[in-house]
Order: structure tokens, then C-alpha cells, then sequence
């Protein structure tokens, strides 16, 4: 077998001979070569009890390579020849000594996504080191103090979308709260064969150019027929007043991506092997440029024990919901000598990526049908919904219909959790009050500024969403993790009061795809953001906007006030829904200057980007 | 001059120099915190795009018509130079009327860009500038406008205004509504042009985006002239109104 083979760019002759000599090992073959060790069936993570501490020294070289993804020849940036990159495995309580050589023609770096670190080594140029000039190497050095799962990728341009990720594993000095005999990652991603400049460019010319999924004629005849010609027509009226869609649920679709899993597209399917009665962990990495997914494996439960890289008591779930960025690790426990599907299906389902748990290699599961096309709501719009003509949404919600999902069983979990009687669903009735019911409580109301022009529209209405499964989610049979049933394992370690209150508000023109703070790119503010050093403060944020935007703090743990007492779950990266207000309580430990940013790439890119500076 | 004083200057340059060097390697971007020479994390974008709205051939009764009609734009998110060129014909001949627009545009509100410029109209028998105040953006609706209010070197103003809208039969084959009205404050007899409405044309396009950049159309395209517009016209023994079937081309880059 071929290791890590990669065909060099530029060399057309030589890259024909090379796809000859991969089609006669088949395609088995031809993934394999390209794929980092994990990523292979059996390169599973060092078993548990098998692993010895010691300080890591590891080489990262950044290059840019054609190779074969996702079913076609693609231009990418790889590190040590692979998209994703290699695992990095961390010891807690050891150095951690890496060393990343730039073979670009431009500048590069990294970060290391979750960690706590010097500043100096955190990887954002131009914040925190000037990056890494072309043919250098970047050394970086720090004592890891934490354990768990979590990622890095380049901080320069749109370097990422390129293929610039890759797992990070920090081993823990003491036994984790929880056993388990597998252990895989999953990283997913989304990839295209387009120059991500080019995308951006597009974006910033038309901003639903990915969107294919447009309401049509058709639909308006489908949607009047089952709600009522006055009631289609209305709802359509309220969307074209607000100039905007409710079927604008990604800015970057499967129109132009194939999202992967491990670096597989779904017919590559990345398997990961057990025997029937083992415990398999896996660590799920969302390492996706503009892709949220929705992962589930359809037979198997699974047990929730960590979100980005800190225990939580354990939940047991069948689907959750996982934003860019995000890491969440799950314990399943296959007992039947047979492959499960690990479905991803990216969040406004025009695309998914899969692959396979089974006892052997080669085999596969049915692979699930991609469920109907989620919808914006009003609550998304953060329209009050109170005072409003309930005429006026009323189909808004048809494409999240229930009917389709009541087959697969016992009736709905989360519905129980919400306190609602069931609706009846026989009735022909409305589906927004159903939505009204599920949508979390409204908790304020914008004030009078509304951003300026730099933002088109504001939450009038802001709820707290804590409790709700997440876009598409919001009515399947089955149980879905929300961000409410996260607890920490630990109490809190800074029970003080909070000092200070910040509050930023997510915002952006989609006309002209702005994205920024406050309606303020980063180009347009005029400071940075001071959080006072060794102090406890809650940072509050409100999303204007239509939707999620996952929100990632370096250098600090965020704790979210999610009604968990004094266990609130840490994380690095948090996912603000549409219109939500939600608050994170942080202690302020960490002096430097830290990136704080949206982490949908071409939102960050536009100037939905700050940096707060901790000053000792 | 002598020496002492070349010296002089040749170190006062040299402490320019260096102060200059040494400012600007301490000089902290307050966005960041960090040295200016670091670079920007996140550089304001600058973009453009060039709409070929209509490039079309028209056939109507008594005239075969060529038309052009597009613009294109460079800058940021707040200011931008637009460029609009329009120009009809009749297929064979000269343009009967060509302009070209040469506008700074900022955006006012979050659908808004307000323009200011100039136009030169240059076809057959006209040569003129005039000074251009628009407004383009999106209405509540969906509805795109473009509009502008001109006055020429003579002092005679006008207004011109332009809908848009796309209805979306399938996610490629869109119905495009579009209506364009033109007034004048003032009569102006040599271009046959009366106070008032002057002008009206409605058209109904239909075209298939075999890519978002690039799609043909055919459709309908109604003029008609009103008031002293049209006693102008009557007078100089043309048409106040002709149908005309068209085929075209709509593309961006």
C-alpha cells in the first residue's frame, strides 16, 4: 500500500500515471492512500489502557496538493499530505512541542482550537504572532493542562475551506469518568472544487447564489392547496415585505458541497470497526468552513459525555445537532454483529455525509433518505409573534411537518420535555402554533438602535432557545440533545459574583453579505474589546440575525447560563440560535489578546471578528 | 552649498528615516492590539460585478431594435463607482439613444444606495451631460429599484424609474416583470420630449439560469408615449406605442 501518497500539483504527466496505478488497486485503495491514518478503517486512537504520557514532538507541513476528495481530483491545502490533517495527540500535564513549516507561496498558520495556552502560541496572525512567512517554521511550545477532543486549523484567509483542519486529542493524566474499548474520531467537513475566493466573491454579489432551493410557483400551488390560497399568499407576502427567505437556512449548500466525514465523501463510507458488546467512543469534530449537521445513528443510542472537550454528566440522545466548531463525544454500544450508519446530514439537508460502525470491513447499512427541507419561522425573524395575524405564517412551517416522521415509533421525547399537550395532529391546523408552543420563552425586546446600516434587521423579540433541538429538529420522533441538558460533571470553580456585563449583538446585511458585531465589521471598529483581568463577567449575546452563528472565544472558557445551578457546561464555541438571547458567564484567567469571532468562515472573513485583550 | 550644511540635512533625513522606521514598527493597530506591520486579520474585502441586464433584439411591427443595457460596480460594502450604460437602435442604423452613467454610490440604509454623477447621452443627434442623483436598492416586496432624477447642462430636469421583479417558476426559469417610467419637468421640444409622464415600458421576460451568471430569454416588451411626449412623436409621424417580441441575454460576472 501505498502511505500517505499524494500527487504533486503541476505535473500532468506524472499525476495520469499515478491515477492509473490507484484505479488498478481500486477504490479501496485509492482512499486509502490519500486519507490519514485515523481515518482508516482500522487506525483507530491508541486503546485506553495501552496509551504511556509522554511530551509530544510532532512536524506539521502545510502544502498545497492536488488529490483525490470526494470523488474527484481537487486542489487543496494539506498538511502532512492529507485532508484532514494528522491527529495530534496531547498529553495532559506533558509539553506539547509542534512545529509548522508554511510550503505555501503565501502566509499561513494555526490554531489550536479549544486550548488553553500563552497567547503567543494561540495561532491567529495578525493578533497574536504575524504568521508564518512562506518556507518557515512556527515552533510552538506549552504545557497542555486540559484533556479531551478538540481541533486546529489555519487562521489565515480562507485557508481552512481549503482542507487546513485536523483533530487534536488531548490524553488525560487521570482515568476519564467513563470506559469505553473504541475509539474513534469523526471529523466533519464540508469541501469544494471551487477557489474559495470564489465563493466569497459570489457570496458578496449574490447572496443566495447557493441557494437552490428557492420557493417556486410550485411550491405556492402545493403550499395553497394544503393551507389556503389567502394563507400561502400572505405568508409569502410577509417574507417578500421583510426581503428576505425562509428557505435561506445556509449561505453555502450542496450545491456546491460535498460534505465528508473523515475526509470521505459517502461513498468513500470511513468505517470504524467493533466487536458486538464493545463500547465505542467517538470523538465528533465539527471542522466544517459554513456547515452545521445533524448526525444520528439510526439503532444505536447515544451517550453524550463530553462538549468540546469537557464532561458533562452523560445524556443519552438519538440525534444532535452539532455547529461549526463544535466538538461533542458520544459512547454508543453496538450489541448485534451488524453495521450501524453514522448519518451526518448537513442542516438545511441539501446534502449529508456517512459512514459506517460494522464488526468487519466492507459492509454498510442502510443509509437514511434526507428528510425535509427545514424552514425559517417567525420566531426566527424575531417577529413578535403575539400581536401578529396568525394567518400571516401560516404555512411557514409546512416543510417541518410531523406526519412523515411519526412511523419510527414511540411518541416524541422532547415534546414530553416541553411541557405540551401533544397537538393533534390529524387537524389540518396551522403548524405555527405548534412552533409557537415548542419555541422557547421570550425573555426581552430590542432596544431602539438597531445597528445602523451595516444591519438589516433586528430581534424585536428575543427568546431563549436554550431548551430547543435546533433547526430541522424541532418536531422528530426521537430524542435530540439540546444545549439546556448539558451539566457539567464538576461544580463551578468561580462561584463569585459577576463583575461586569457585556452585551453584543450578532449582526449582519444579508444583501450585501455583511457580517459583523454589533452592526460593525471589524474593519469599521475602533477598538478592541477590554475584559478586566481576574474578574467573573457575563457576557450576554443577541442574534439579529436569521441565523445560527457559532460563536468561539479563544484563550477561555465560556460558561453557559443554561439553567444547570452551579454546573453549567463549559464551552469554546457556542451555537446562538435565531433571535435568541443568551448569556455565558466567563473568568477573566487569561491574559493576551484573543480572537472572539463567528466561526462560519466566510462570516468571519467578512468582519464578524473581534479581539478581546485581557491586560494583567 | 557646503558641506556642513549637506551633512546637516543628510542627518536630519537619516533621523526621519529611522523615527519613521521605528514609529512604524511600534505603532499598534487599536483594532487588535497588535503591531500594524502584522498585517489585518481580517482585511476589508473589495469586490465588482458587471450585470449584463439586457442584451437583447427586439421585433415589433414596424421596427427591428437592438438593445443594450447594463452596469457594473467596484468598492466596498459603503462606497462603490458604478458605471450604467443603456442604448437602443434600430437594428442597421445608429442608436437612436445611448447614455453612459458614471456614479459614486453609498450606501444610505441597509437596501439603499444612494448615487451621485454624471450621464452623457450620445446618440444620433444628441450630445449631452447631464448631473445624476439616484437611488437603487430593494423595496419591501422584493421589488428592485433603480431610479434617478437628471439634470442636463440646459437646466431641464427628468426622472426615470425602474422596477424589477423575479418570480420563480423553478429554481432556473424565472418570470421577470419589469417596468421602466420616464418624466420630465419641463418640455423640451427638440428632443420631442413633453412635461410630464412621458414614456412608459413594460416588459415581461422569461429565462432559464443555466448558471446563475448566464441566462437566455425570450419575452415581451410594450412602449408607449404619453401626453406632449406623444404629440411629439404623433407630429414626427411615429409610433406612441409598439409590442415588440424580444430575445436576449442576461449574464453577470
Amino acid at each position: 500500500m501505498i502511505e500517505n501518497q499524494v500527487i504533486p500539483k503541476d505535473t500532468g504527466w506524472s499525476r495520469r500515471s499515478l491515477l492509473r496505478s490507484f484505479a488498478a488497486l481500486g477504490s479501496l485503495g485509492i482512499f486509502q492512500a490519500l486519507l490519514p491514518s485515523y481515518a482508516r478503517a482500522i487506525g483507530a486512537l491508541t486503546a485506553p489502557t495501552m496509551r504511556a504520557s509522554r511530551d509530544t514532538l510532532m512536524d506539521i507541513a502545510i502544502r498545497e496538493q492536488s488529490l483525490e476528495i470526494a470523488g474527484g481530483i481537487g486542489k487543496a491545502i494539506t498538511l502532512n499530505n492529507s485532508v484532514p490533517g494528522p491527529i495530534v495527540e496531547l498529553y495532559e500535564g506533558q509539553e506539547a512541542h509542534l512545529r509548522v513549516t508554511n510550503h505555501l507561496g503565501e502566509e499561513s498558520s494555526i490554531h489550536w482550537h479549544g486550548l488553553l495556552l500563552p497567547f503567543e502560541m494561540d495561532g491567529v496572525p495578525g493578533v497574536t504572532f504575524p504568521g508564518i512567512a512562506p518556507g518557515e517554521t512556527y515552533e510552538v511550545r506549552f504545557p497542555v493542562r486540559q484533556y479531551g477532543t478538540y481541533w486546529y486549523h489555519s487562521h489565515s484567509g480562507l485557508q481552512e475551506q481549503s482542507g487546513v483542519y485536523g483533530p487534536l486529542v488531548i490524553h488525560p493524566k487521570a482515568p476519564e469518568p467513563f470506559t469505553y474499548e473504541r475509539d474513534y474520531v469523526v471529523m466533519l467537513s464540508d469541501w469544494t472544487f471551487e477557489d474559495p475566493h470564489h465563493v466569497a466573491e459570489r457570496l458578496k454579489k449574490m447572496s443566495d447564489y447557493y441557494n437552490y432551493r428557492q420557493q417556486t410557483l410550485g411550491d405556492f400551488v402545493a403550499d395553497a392547496r394544503k393551507n389556503g390560497f389567502v394563507a400561502t399568499l400572505k405568508d409569502r407576502l410577509a417574507w417578500s415585505r421583510m426581503r428576505m427567505m425562509p428557505t435561506d437556512i445556509a449561505d453555502v449548500t450542496g450545491a456546491t458541497y460535498s460534505y465528508l466525514m473523515n475526509g470521505l465523501h459517502p461513498a468513500g463510507n470511513w468505517t470504524g470497526i467493533f466487536q458486538p458488546g464493545e463500547r465505542v467512543r467517538l470523538r465528533f469534530i465539527n471542522a466544517a468552513a459554513m456547515s452545521y449537521f445533524n448526525v444520528r445513528i439510526p439503532g444505536l443510542a447515544m451517550r453524550v459525555v463530553q462538549a468540546d472537550g469537557q464532561n458533562i454528566e452523560p445524556v443519552e440522545i438519538d440525534e444532535f445537532q452539532i455547529g461549526v466548531a463544535e466538538t461533542f463525544d458520544v459512547i454508543v454500544e453496538p450489541q448485534a454483529d451488524m453495521a450501524y450508519t453514522l448519518m451526518a446530514e448537513s442542516m438545511d439537508r441539501t446534502g449529508y455525509t456517512r459512514g459506517t460502525l460494522a464488526p468487519r470491513l466492507g459492509m454498510q447499512a442502510p443509509v437514511p433518505e434526507l428528510r425535509e427541507l427545514p424552514m425559517r419561522s417567525m420566531v426566527d425573524m424575531g417577529m413578535d409573534m403575539s400581536s401578529m395575524d396568525m394567518g400571516n405564517m401560516s404555512d411557514s412551517m409546512e416543510s417541518t411537518a410531523m406526519p412523515a416522521q411519526m412511523d419510527m415509533g414511540s411518541m416524541d421525547h422532547s415534546m414530553h420535555q416541553m411541557d405540551m399537550p401533544m397537538p393533534d395532529m390529524a387537524a389540518d391546523q396551522p403548524m405555527d402554533h405548534m412552533m409557537m408552543a415548542s419555541a422557547g420563552p421570550v425573555v426581552a425586546n430590542h432596544g431602539a438602535d438597531h445597528h445602523g446600516r451595516g444591519n438589516n434587521s433586528v430581534a424585536e423579540v428575543q427568546r431563549d432557545r436554550l431548551a430547543e433541538p435546533g433547526t430541522g429538529l424541532e418536531n422528530v420522533s426521537h430524542r435530540v440533545l439540546t444545549y439546556a441538558q448539558l451539566r457539567n460533571l464538576v461544580p463551578m470553580r468561580d462561584k463569585r459574583p459577576v463583575s461586569r456585563t457585556f452585551e453584543l449583538h450578532l449582526t449582519g446585511n444579508m444583501e450585501r453579505y455583511m457580517w459583523s458585531f454589533d452592526g460593525e465589521k471589524f474593519s469599521e471598529v475602533k477598538d478592541r474589546i477590554h475584559f478586566p483581568y481576574g474578574e467573573r463577567i457575563r457576557l450576554i449575546l443577541v442574534n439579529d440575525t436569521m441565523m445560527e452563528h457559532p460563536i468561539h472565544l479563544h484563550g477561555m472558557f465560556m460558561e453557559l447560563e443554561n439553567g444547570q445551578g452551579d454546573h453549567l457546561p463549559y464551552k469554546h464555541t457556542i451555537s446562538v440560535k435565531p433571535s435568541e438571547r443568551l448569556s455565558l458567564l466567563i473568568t477573566v484567567d487569561e491574559p493576551g489578546r484573543w480572537a472572539f469571532h463567528c466561526h462560519l468562515l466566510y462570516h468571519m472573513e467578512m468582519g464578524m471578528f473581534r479581539v478581546v485583550e485581557v491586560t494583567p | 552649498m557646503n558641506q556642513i550644511t549637506q551633512k546637516i540635512i543628510i542627518i536630519f533625513g537619516l533621523l526621519f528615516w529611522v523615527s519613521g522606521v521605528v514609529a512604524q514598527n511600534t505603532a499598534i493597530d487599536p483594532r487588535t492590539g497588535a503591531p500594524l506591520d502584522w498585517g489585518d486579520p481580517m482585511p476589508e474585502m473589495l469586490n465588482f460585478m458587471v450585470l449584463i441586464d439586457r442584451l437583447e433584439l427586439g421585433s415589433a411591427a414596424d421596427e427591428d431594435t437592438n438593445t443594450y443595457d447594463l452596469q457594473g460596480w467596484y468598492g466596498g460594502d459603503y462606497h462603490r463607482m458604478w458605471i450604467k450604460a443603456e442604448g437602443e437602435g434600430e437594428r442597421g442604423e445608429e442608436l437612436e439613444d445611448a447614455e453612459v452613467q458614471l456614479l459614486y454610490g453609498r450606501m444610505m440604509a441597509p437596501f439603499w444606495d444612494a448615487q451621485l454623477g454624471l450621464r452623457h447621452e450620445y446618440a444620433a443627434d444628441t450630445s449631452r451631460t447631464s448631473l445624476v442623483l439616484g437611488l437603487q436598492g430593494v423595496v419591501p416586496y422584493d421589488f428592485e429599484l433603480d431610479t434617478a432624477l437628471f439634470v442636463s447642462e440646459d437646466g431641464n430636469a427628468s426622472i426615470r424609474a425602474e422596477f424589477e421583479y423575479e418570480w420563480l417558476l423553478t429554481q432556473r426559469l424565472i418570470l421577470q416583470p419589469r417596468l421602466e417610467l420616464s418624466a420630465a419637468f419641463d418640455d423640451v421640444p427638440d428632443d420631442g420630449v413633453g412635461s410630464g409622464l412621458n414614456s412608459t415600458e413594460l416588459g415581461l421576460r422569461l429565462r432559464y439560469e443555466f448558471k446563475r451568471e448566464f441566462a437566455p430569454y425570450i419575452g415581451v416588451s410594450h412602449s408607449r408615449t404619453y401626453g406632449g411626449t406623444a404629440n411629439f412623436a404623433r407630429a414626427a409621424g411615429k409610433e406612441t406605442s409598439s409590442t415588440a417580441l424580444v430575445l436576449g441575454i442576461r449574464a453577470w460576472f
